[in-house]
């Protein structure tokens, strides 16, 4: 094929981070008016390949072409100069500017002509579609709404070339569908789009091509309307995945937790978590769906002792043989040194479930470090139990005293669930418990919680993807604007009854 | 586009991590980095002052190591500030930036000057000594505590709060030793006649006490920092308040508690400087070690006994450079200069020990 019909094109592009290899031999490109899909397990090095095209990250080995001819990017600078914008995942814009000045701050030289640059903006936002208030600052923007100002900057700089690395990660579908339109929009105006995604429907319902990339090399393209998710799950796993969840009867459901009128305010006043009522059992999976920041987090968080709920708020907690237990008002200390078995794996890993600078021993005793009366801290059963882990759920780390942030997402997941198992909850908590994790990671982690319900463990399970909560949970609590709008039955409920009530409030909120 | 205007190429130089750097590595690595500071220096030493550099570099040698009596003050003032270092690592290991050493230093002596102005010839020497310790001990505290109960009450910056109660210190010690001036005149040497308060001079030096104190405090806070549950407390908050929560810790206790063994610490250090070293007191106590210490603790990244090593090499610096100008009546920031050259060369060989540098084409053979 003729090289020059590529608007950008990696030729054995190499790179690694000390030992460990990112990217090995890849050759791609996208052609003017098409847009590839990126796919790949996390840390099969799809970012680290598009940070080269955007002047991130320099290759070690390889070129890169813009139409025909060979260039060097050395910084992002460079990479717009060829026409090449990326949006990355985290957003980098100027809180207390407006859009416009935004857009106007990152042309770097020239005049500052504000009227001029709104002007073209603004068609530029015509031309796609975006909804875009110019003079609104960034401050007062959705996630959404700042996405589509750095897509609207890096075009007004020019670019017709563009990476979106997880676009949809922070969208909502709706958000998500609008963003499509305007992918579409520009693909019909001749512009070459890279996006990278881990979903696979979304993969098909945008994309013309798909590239797949598996530890860091090209495996190869197809064409999205030949393909369909189990091809190209088979392509980035490189063998064939069973796709269904095991989902076992539960067994004697015995109630462990009652929740009662939970409400929780966020330090500004608004009410995130609005009176929501209902039971655990132990010997299921309860699952919690919902748009994220729908209370889910404060949900969890308030059971676990860490937000302050409202008045009226009671949470209790049924061990076997035993009086029930009051949770609200207690610390999580008071939790744990109350004999309560409650497990919780956070949505935030290293930000609260795990400490990043240590180790895997150092993170097992983060929760028992306390227990005894001595002054020292005792670090064999900590030690040993980091050495099970590792072995049980295959963890892979250099060693048991490696900082859990250089490993991978998978591998820090299961340290963190690994630790949590290990305390022989009654009650476990998961929020996100597979985001961002590889599809294998992913069954690993399902199959773990299903070994605790059958357990009899009452396993809380707070998930994005719609269609692993209806294979996976046995019920559904779906959140809607912090209201619990409906109860469902996971075995006989569509994907449609929990989106519906996901966006919309049914009247008879109690089912 | 623009690609045909801008001509990109390779970048000069790309800046890599560097894995698994073996011990013989790291010390090639420093060796040459203080061949090169030395070289540089010689440049120096020769072209702005006309002197022989080997000679100057004797003499800097000297200031350390000429005579036992220049080894002993070598020590004397590096105990002083690794005792400093040993204060504020707990408090910069959990992320609270003290830079308050300075205050809760000067209070601490305060207070154990004027124990010792005021009840010296009242309590018996074991007695006196003991109210020293725990009087300057307790301003050291409380002038660690206060901001470190203000941030965990209300969210203050502690780094502004540390560096005020530095200047509350400094005029409240400027304040006191005018009104003792009655007594001692000009505040100098306290209590000279009866010698109350005085360390006993052991092994011909009044300040063995000093050292001998530091070297338990560097143990027992490697210790208490890397094996006692308070010390994991303090890694968890400083890495993530979150986590701490999500683990059951009470950060404002911890906050609290830490900023209280801090300030102690340095509280302490004011009592040897007095008695150990200086016999008095005044603004300039502390020297700027509450400063420089925080360089120390991070540099050893809280490591006490690295901690030692880099005290060593501070105040090696700091006595060579002196000695340098007095001995061939130098300018001292000449001197400061020599010195300094040193210091950078050695900081900066820790980057190449971290990373590499690439030059442009190194992987390109073959085109």
């Amino acid at each position: 094929m003729a090289q020059t019909e590529y608007a950008v094109r990696l030729q054995h592009v190499t790179k690694t981070f000390g030992p460990v290899v990112a990217n090995k031999d890849v050759s791609l490109g996208v052609r003017r008016g098409e847009i590839l899909a990126l796919l790949g397990e996390n840390g099969s090095g799809k970012t680290t390949l598009m940070n080269m095209i955007a002047g991130i990250y320099y290759p070690d080995e390889g070129e890169i072409y813009v139409g025909d001819k060979v260039v060097t990017i050395r910084s992002p600078r460079d990479a717009l100069d060829l026409g090449i914008g990326m949006i990355h995942q985290h957003f980098k814009l100027v809180d207390v500017f407006t859009a416009a000045e935004n857009i106007a701050l990152s042309m770097g030289s020239g005049k500052y002509d504000l009227k001029k640059v709104q002007d073209k903006a603004r068609a530029i936002c015509e031309k796609y579609q975006f909804a875009l208030d110019l003079n609104q600052k960034v401050y007062e923007m959705s996630v959404s709404q700042k996405q589509t100002l750095e897509i609207v900057k890096v075009l007004y700089r020019g670019a017709d070339i563009l990476i979106l690395d997880e676009p949809t990660a922070v969208l909502t579908p709706q958000e998500t569908e609008r963003l499509f339109t305007v992918i579409r929009n520009m693909k019909a105006d001749g512009k070459a789009v890279i996006i990278i995604t881990h979903k696979l429907h979304e993969v098909l319902s945008i994309s013309d091509r798909v590239a797949i990339l598996r530890k860091g090399e090209y495996v190869g393209d197809i064409t999205t309307k030949d393909a369909d998710e189990s091809t190209l799950t088979a392509m980035m796993v490189g063998e064939k995945v069973e796709l269904n969840i095991d989902r076992p009867e539960p067994v004697n459901p015995v109630k462990r937790l009652d929740i009662q009128h939970l409400t929780v305010r966020s330090p500004e006043g608004i009410t995130v978590l609005d009176d929501a009522s209902f039971d655990v059992y132990g010997g299921e999976i309860l699952g919690i769906a919902g748009i994220s920041g729908n209370g889910q987090k404060e949900l969890l968080e308030a059971i676990a002792g860490l937000q302050p709920t409202q008045r009226g708020a009671s949470v209790e907690y049924y061990a076997p043989d035993a009086a029930p237990v009051q949770l609200i008002g207690k610390s999580p200390k008071a939790i744990r040194e109350a004999g309560i078995h409650l497990s919780f794996v956070p949505e935030d890993r290293l930000g609260m479930g795990l400490v990043g600078s240590m180790g895997m021993t150092d993170n097992m005793m983060l929760k028992s470090y306390g227990k005894g009366h001595s002054p020292i801290v005792d670090r064999k059963a900590p030690h040993d139990l980091a050495e099970t882990i590792k072995k049980e759920l295959n963890v892979v780390t250099p060693d048991l005293n490696t900082p859990v942030s250089r490993l991978s997402g998978g591998n820090v997941q299961k340290v963190l669930v690994g630790r949590e198992l290990a305390a022989d909850p009654i009650v476990l908590m998961t929020a996100y418990a597979v985001r961002g994790l590889d599809i294998n990671t992913s069954y690993t982690i399902y199959h773990l919680l299903n070994e605790q319900k059958k357990k009899g463990v009452a396993v809380i399970y707070v998930g994005e993807d719609l269609d692993v909560l209806l294979e996976l949970c046995d019920r559904i609590v779906v959140l809607c604007g912090g209201k619990v709008n409906g109860i469902l039955d996971g075995r006989k409920t569509t994907k449609e009854e929990v989106g519906n009530r996901m966006t919309n409030l049914v009247k008879e909120a109690k089912a | 586009m623009s690609q045909s205007t801008t001509a990109v190429r390779e970048p000069l130089l790309r800046i890599a991590k560097r894995e698994g750097t073996t011990l013989p590595q790291k010390i090639l690595v420093r060796a040459v980095a203080i061949l090169l500071a030395l070289v540089v220096d010689a440049l120096f030493i020769f072209f702005v002052t006309g002197l022989n550099p080997l000679a100057v570099y004797g003499v800097m040698w000297g200031g350390t190591f000429a005579n036992m009596t220049r080894f002993s003050w070598m020590l004397r003032d590096l105990s002083i500030l690794l005792c400093v270092g040993i204060a504020l690592a707990p408090a910069f290991k959990m992320r609270f930036w003290n830079c308050g050493g300075e205050g809760q230093i000067l209070i601490g002596g305060l207070i154990a000057a004027l124990v010792m102005v005021y009840q010296g010839n009242n309590l018996p020497a074991p007695a006196l000594f003991a109210a020293m310790a725990i009087g300057s001990m307790a301003a050291g505290a409380l002038w660690g505590f206060v901001p470190a109960w203000f941030k965990s009450r209300w969210g203050t910056n502690e780094t502004l709060f540390t560096l005020m109660m530095n200047y509350v210190a400094t005029s409240i010690v400027a304040c006191m030793t005018n009104i003792m001036r009655g007594q001692a005149s000009s505040l100098g040497t306290l209590n000279k006649a009866t010698k109350a308060g005085w360390f006993p001079v052991i092994m011909g030096q009044r300040y063995t006490i000093n050292i001998i104190v530091v070297i338990v405090l560097t143990f027992a806070m490697y210790a208490y920092l890397k094996f006692s549950k308070q010390g994991y407390e303090i890694s968890v908050v400083g890495e993530s308040e979150n986590t701490a929560r999500y683990a059951g810790i009470n950060v404002r206790r911890v906050t609290v508690r830490t900023m209280l063994i801090s300030g102690a610490i340095c509280g302490l250090c004011g009592f040897l400087i007095v008695a150990g070293k200086d016999q008095t007191i005044a603004t300039t106590s502390a020297g700027g070690r509450g400063f420089t210490a925080i360089i120390v603790a991070w540099l050893a990244k809280f490591n006490t006994f690295y901690m030692a090593l880099i005290s060593f090499l501070l105040v090696f610096l700091e006595r060579g450079a002196s000695e340098i100008a007095s001995a061939y009546s130098l300018n001292e920031y000449a001197a400061d200069i020599i010195t300094g050259v040193i210091l950078f060369f050695i900081l900066g060989s820790e980057f190449f020990i971290n990373y590499r540098l690439i030059l442009r084409g190194a992987h390109k053979e073959g085109k």
